[in-house]
Protein backbone atom coordinates (compact mmCIF):
# COMPACT_ATOMS: atom_id res chain seq x y z
CA UNK A 1 0.00 0.00 0.00
CA UNK A 2 2.95 2.30 0.36
CA UNK A 3 4.23 3.10 -2.99
CA UNK A 4 3.33 6.36 -4.60
CA UNK A 5 1.50 5.13 -7.75
CA UNK A 6 -1.60 3.44 -5.25
CA UNK A 7 -2.29 7.27 -4.06
CA UNK A 8 -1.63 8.74 -7.88
CA UNK A 9 -4.23 6.32 -9.17
CA UNK A 10 -7.11 7.22 -6.63
CA UNK A 11 -5.86 10.51 -7.80
CA UNK A 12 -6.43 9.83 -11.37
CA UNK A 13 -9.61 8.26 -10.74
CA UNK A 14 -11.15 10.96 -8.39
CA UNK A 15 -9.96 13.68 -11.48
CA UNK A 16 -11.78 11.52 -14.02
CA UNK A 17 -14.91 11.07 -12.17
CA UNK A 18 -15.14 14.94 -11.24
CA UNK A 19 -14.32 15.73 -15.29
CA UNK A 20 -17.30 13.22 -16.14
CA UNK A 21 -19.68 14.73 -13.63
CA UNK A 22 -19.01 18.40 -14.90
CA UNK A 23 -19.31 17.23 -18.17
CA UNK A 24 -22.74 15.47 -18.12
CA UNK A 25 -24.39 17.37 -15.01
CA UNK A 26 -27.01 20.08 -15.94
CA UNK A 27 -28.12 20.96 -12.36
CA UNK A 28 -25.43 23.75 -11.33
CA UNK A 29 -25.03 22.79 -7.69
CA UNK A 30 -23.80 19.06 -9.20
CA UNK A 31 -21.64 20.64 -11.41
CA UNK A 32 -20.01 22.30 -8.40
CA UNK A 33 -19.59 18.99 -6.99
CA UNK A 34 -17.51 17.86 -9.78
CA UNK A 35 -15.66 21.16 -9.49
CA UNK A 36 -14.65 19.61 -5.97
CA UNK A 37 -13.99 16.13 -6.66
CA UNK A 38 -11.39 17.92 -9.05
CA UNK A 39 -9.67 19.69 -6.57
CA UNK A 40 -9.46 17.02 -3.88
CA UNK A 41 -7.62 15.05 -6.44
CA UNK A 42 -4.66 17.70 -7.27
CA UNK A 43 -4.73 18.02 -3.41
CA UNK A 44 -4.36 14.20 -2.95
CA UNK A 45 -1.68 14.34 -5.64
CA UNK A 46 0.35 17.26 -3.71
CA UNK A 47 0.42 15.64 -0.27
CA UNK A 48 1.24 11.92 -2.10
CA UNK A 49 4.92 14.09 -4.02
CA UNK A 50 5.06 15.51 -0.45
CA UNK A 51 5.64 12.07 1.48
CA UNK A 52 7.53 10.49 -1.09
CA UNK A 53 9.34 13.28 -2.18
CA UNK A 54 11.21 13.53 1.13
CA UNK A 55 8.56 14.90 3.12
CA UNK A 56 9.03 18.21 1.60
CA UNK A 57 6.19 20.39 3.53
CA UNK A 58 5.80 22.58 0.27
CA UNK A 59 3.61 20.32 -0.67
CA UNK A 60 1.65 21.21 2.24
CA UNK A 61 1.50 24.85 2.32
CA UNK A 62 0.41 24.62 -1.49
CA UNK A 63 -2.67 21.77 -0.74
CA UNK A 64 -3.39 24.41 2.33
CA UNK A 65 -3.94 27.21 -0.62
CA UNK A 66 -6.08 24.94 -2.64
CA UNK A 67 -8.48 24.64 0.29
CA UNK A 68 -8.82 28.09 0.50
CA UNK A 69 -9.35 29.13 -2.86
CA UNK A 70 -12.28 26.06 -3.14
CA UNK A 71 -13.42 27.60 -0.22
CA UNK A 72 -13.74 31.42 -1.82
CA UNK A 73 -14.82 29.47 -5.20
CA UNK A 74 -18.11 27.32 -3.80
CA UNK A 75 -19.04 31.24 -2.04
CA UNK A 76 -18.96 33.05 -4.82
CA UNK A 77 -20.20 29.91 -7.34
CA UNK A 78 -23.49 29.22 -4.72
CA UNK A 79 -24.08 33.14 -4.79
CA UNK A 80 -24.55 33.15 -8.73
CA UNK A 81 -26.36 29.94 -8.57
CA UNK A 82 -28.82 31.41 -6.17
CA UNK A 83 -28.70 34.60 -8.19
CA UNK A 84 -29.68 32.67 -11.69
CA UNK A 85 -31.92 30.85 -9.72
CA UNK A 86 -33.87 33.91 -8.72
CA UNK A 87 -34.06 35.48 -12.48
CA UNK A 88 -34.58 31.83 -14.15
CA UNK A 89 -36.39 30.05 -12.12
CA UNK A 90 -34.09 27.10 -12.91
CA UNK A 91 -30.58 26.15 -12.27
CA UNK A 92 -30.31 23.71 -15.15
CA UNK A 93 -27.12 24.99 -17.38
CA UNK A 94 -28.17 24.61 -20.25
CA UNK A 95 -31.45 26.38 -20.49
CA UNK A 96 -29.74 29.75 -19.02
CA UNK A 97 -28.63 31.07 -22.42
CA UNK A 98 -29.78 33.88 -22.39
CA UNK A 99 -27.48 36.97 -21.38
CA UNK A 100 -30.33 39.73 -21.50
CA UNK A 101 -33.95 39.37 -20.76
CA UNK B 1 -4.25 -4.42 9.27
CA UNK B 2 -2.69 -1.19 8.07
CA UNK B 3 -3.30 -2.57 4.63
CA UNK B 4 -6.83 -3.81 4.77
CA UNK B 5 -7.64 -0.07 5.85
CA UNK B 6 -6.09 1.16 3.51
CA UNK B 7 -8.06 -0.18 0.91
CA UNK B 8 -11.12 -0.10 2.93
CA UNK B 9 -10.56 3.92 2.47
CA UNK B 10 -9.97 3.75 -1.48
CA UNK B 11 -13.12 1.77 -1.90
CA UNK B 12 -15.25 4.40 -0.19
CA UNK B 13 -13.67 7.49 -1.47
CA UNK B 14 -14.33 6.36 -5.05
CA UNK B 15 -17.46 4.54 -4.46
CA UNK B 16 -19.28 7.38 -3.23
CA UNK B 17 -17.39 9.92 -5.40
CA UNK B 18 -19.11 7.37 -8.51
CA UNK B 19 -22.34 7.87 -6.49
CA UNK B 20 -21.93 11.71 -6.38
CA UNK B 21 -21.53 11.74 -10.33
CA UNK B 22 -24.15 9.28 -11.19
CA UNK B 23 -27.17 9.26 -8.35
CA UNK B 24 -30.52 10.29 -10.05
CA UNK B 25 -31.14 12.47 -6.58
CA UNK B 26 -29.40 16.10 -6.00
CA UNK B 27 -29.76 15.13 -1.85
CA UNK B 28 -28.08 11.85 -2.15
CA UNK B 29 -25.21 13.13 -4.76
CA UNK B 30 -24.55 15.74 -1.47
CA UNK B 31 -24.24 13.05 1.06
CA UNK B 32 -21.95 10.75 -1.12
CA UNK B 33 -19.50 13.80 -1.34
CA UNK B 34 -19.59 13.73 2.10
CA UNK B 35 -18.01 9.88 2.40
CA UNK B 36 -15.89 11.04 -0.71
CA UNK B 37 -14.30 13.97 1.42
CA UNK B 38 -13.91 11.82 4.60
CA UNK B 39 -12.48 8.66 2.56
CA UNK B 40 -9.69 11.34 1.18
CA UNK B 41 -9.18 13.00 4.84
CA UNK B 42 -8.36 9.28 5.60
CA UNK B 43 -6.01 9.38 2.79
CA UNK B 44 -4.26 12.21 3.92
CA UNK B 45 -3.83 10.55 7.47
CA UNK B 46 -2.06 7.71 5.40
CA UNK B 47 0.38 10.59 3.76
CA UNK B 48 1.59 11.95 7.12
CA UNK B 49 -0.44 15.04 7.01
CA UNK B 50 -2.07 15.36 10.09
CA UNK B 51 -2.89 19.25 10.14
CA UNK B 52 -4.20 19.13 6.29
CA UNK B 53 -6.50 16.27 7.44
CA UNK B 54 -8.15 18.19 10.14
CA UNK B 55 -8.31 21.08 8.25
CA UNK B 56 -9.93 19.25 5.08
CA UNK B 57 -12.63 17.33 7.82
CA UNK B 58 -13.54 21.76 9.05
CA UNK B 59 -13.23 23.24 5.74
CA UNK B 60 -14.74 20.61 2.96
CA UNK B 61 -17.03 18.68 5.63
CA UNK B 62 -17.87 21.61 7.97
CA UNK B 63 -17.59 24.46 5.23
CA UNK B 64 -18.10 23.76 1.59
CA UNK B 65 -20.49 20.88 2.01
CA UNK B 66 -22.88 22.86 4.47
CA UNK B 67 -22.63 25.35 2.10
CA UNK B 68 -23.57 23.22 -0.82
CA UNK B 69 -26.37 21.51 0.91
CA UNK B 70 -27.91 24.79 1.82
CA UNK B 71 -27.46 25.76 -2.07
CA UNK B 72 -29.26 22.87 -3.11
CA UNK B 73 -32.37 23.73 -0.25
CA UNK B 74 -32.20 27.45 -1.27
CA UNK B 75 -32.64 26.25 -5.21
CA UNK B 76 -35.07 24.31 -5.33
CA UNK B 77 -39.10 23.92 -3.45
CA UNK B 78 -38.43 22.74 -0.34
CA UNK B 79 -41.80 20.67 -0.73
CA UNK B 80 -40.71 18.26 -3.87
CA UNK B 81 -38.74 15.47 -1.86
CA UNK B 82 -36.89 14.37 -5.83
CA UNK B 83 -34.96 17.24 -6.67
CA UNK B 84 -34.49 15.33 -10.20
CA UNK B 85 -30.71 15.62 -11.06
CA UNK B 86 -30.25 14.25 -14.67
CA UNK B 87 -27.35 14.11 -17.04
CA UNK B 88 -26.90 14.57 -20.30
CA UNK B 89 -24.37 13.38 -23.13
CA UNK B 90 -23.96 10.25 -21.30
CA UNK B 91 -21.90 8.07 -23.70
CA UNK B 92 -19.75 10.86 -24.70
CA UNK B 93 -18.78 11.26 -21.07
CA UNK B 94 -18.13 8.12 -20.69
CA UNK B 95 -15.63 7.82 -23.31
CA UNK B 96 -13.84 10.50 -22.07
CA UNK B 97 -14.06 9.25 -18.55
CA UNK B 98 -12.22 5.88 -19.62
CA UNK B 99 -9.89 7.44 -22.05
CA UNK B 100 -8.82 9.66 -18.86
CA UNK B 101 -8.15 7.25 -16.59
CA UNK B 102 -6.76 4.56 -19.22
CA UNK B 103 -4.24 7.80 -20.52
CA UNK B 104 -3.26 8.72 -17.14
CA UNK B 105 -2.83 5.48 -15.62
CA UNK B 106 -1.42 4.36 -18.10
CA UNK B 107 1.23 7.70 -17.94
CA UNK B 108 1.53 6.69 -13.93
CA UNK B 109 2.33 2.95 -14.02
CA UNK B 110 4.83 3.81 -16.58
CA UNK B 111 6.86 6.86 -15.12
CA UNK B 112 9.88 5.66 -13.02
CA UNK B 113 9.27 7.75 -10.13
CA UNK B 114 11.70 8.32 -7.87
CA UNK B 115 11.15 8.00 -4.21
CA UNK B 116 13.22 9.67 -1.53
CA UNK B 117 13.78 8.09 1.80
CA UNK B 118 11.90 9.73 4.97
CA UNK B 119 10.92 9.19 8.19
CA UNK B 120 7.49 10.37 9.49
CA UNK B 121 7.41 13.09 11.10
CA UNK B 122 6.57 13.86 14.81
CA UNK B 123 3.68 16.54 13.61
CA UNK B 124 3.91 18.60 10.40
CA UNK B 125 1.69 21.89 11.84
CA UNK B 126 5.22 23.79 13.21
CA UNK B 127 6.32 23.42 10.11
CA UNK B 128 3.63 24.51 8.02
CA UNK B 129 3.41 27.56 10.09
CA UNK B 130 7.12 28.41 9.54
CA UNK B 131 6.66 27.61 5.70
CA UNK B 132 3.86 30.71 5.58
CA UNK B 133 5.19 32.95 8.12
CA UNK B 134 8.82 33.36 6.30
CA UNK B 135 8.84 31.69 2.79
CA UNK B 136 5.24 31.99 1.73
CA UNK B 137 4.28 35.01 3.57
CA UNK B 138 3.18 37.08 0.21
CA UNK B 139 0.82 34.34 -1.06
CA UNK B 140 -0.84 33.97 2.44
CA UNK B 141 -1.49 37.46 2.34
CA UNK B 142 -2.83 37.44 -0.70
CA UNK B 143 -4.97 34.73 -0.02
CA UNK B 144 -6.52 36.68 3.47
CA UNK B 145 -7.26 39.55 0.90
CA UNK B 146 -8.94 36.69 -1.85
CA UNK B 147 -11.42 35.72 0.87
CA UNK B 148 -12.10 38.88 2.22
CA UNK B 149 -12.95 39.86 -1.64
CA UNK B 150 -14.99 36.73 -1.57
CA UNK B 151 -17.01 37.36 1.20
CA UNK B 152 -18.06 40.73 0.35
CA UNK B 153 -18.76 39.60 -3.34
CA UNK B 154 -20.95 36.04 -2.15
CA UNK B 155 -22.79 38.94 0.51
CA UNK B 156 -23.30 41.31 -2.03
CA UNK B 157 -24.12 39.07 -5.24
CA UNK B 158 -27.19 37.06 -3.16
CA UNK B 159 -28.71 39.77 -1.04
CA UNK B 160 -31.95 41.17 -2.39
CA UNK B 161 -31.85 44.47 -4.34
CA UNK B 162 -33.76 47.39 -2.11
Amino acid sequence: MDTLTNYLFVSVVLFSLGLFGVITRRNGVAVLMGVELILNAANLNFLAFARFGGMNMAGHVYALFVIVLAAAEAAVALAIIINIFNNFKTINIDEVSELKQ
Amino acid sequence: MANLVFWVIVGLTIGSAVIVVQSKKLVYSAYALLFTLLGVTGLYVFLWADFLAVVQVVVYVGGILVLIIFGIMLTNKITSVNISNTSVQKSIGSIILFVFIAGLGFMVAKTPWVSVANSEPIQTTETIGRLLMIDYLLPFEVASLLLLGALISATTLSRKDD
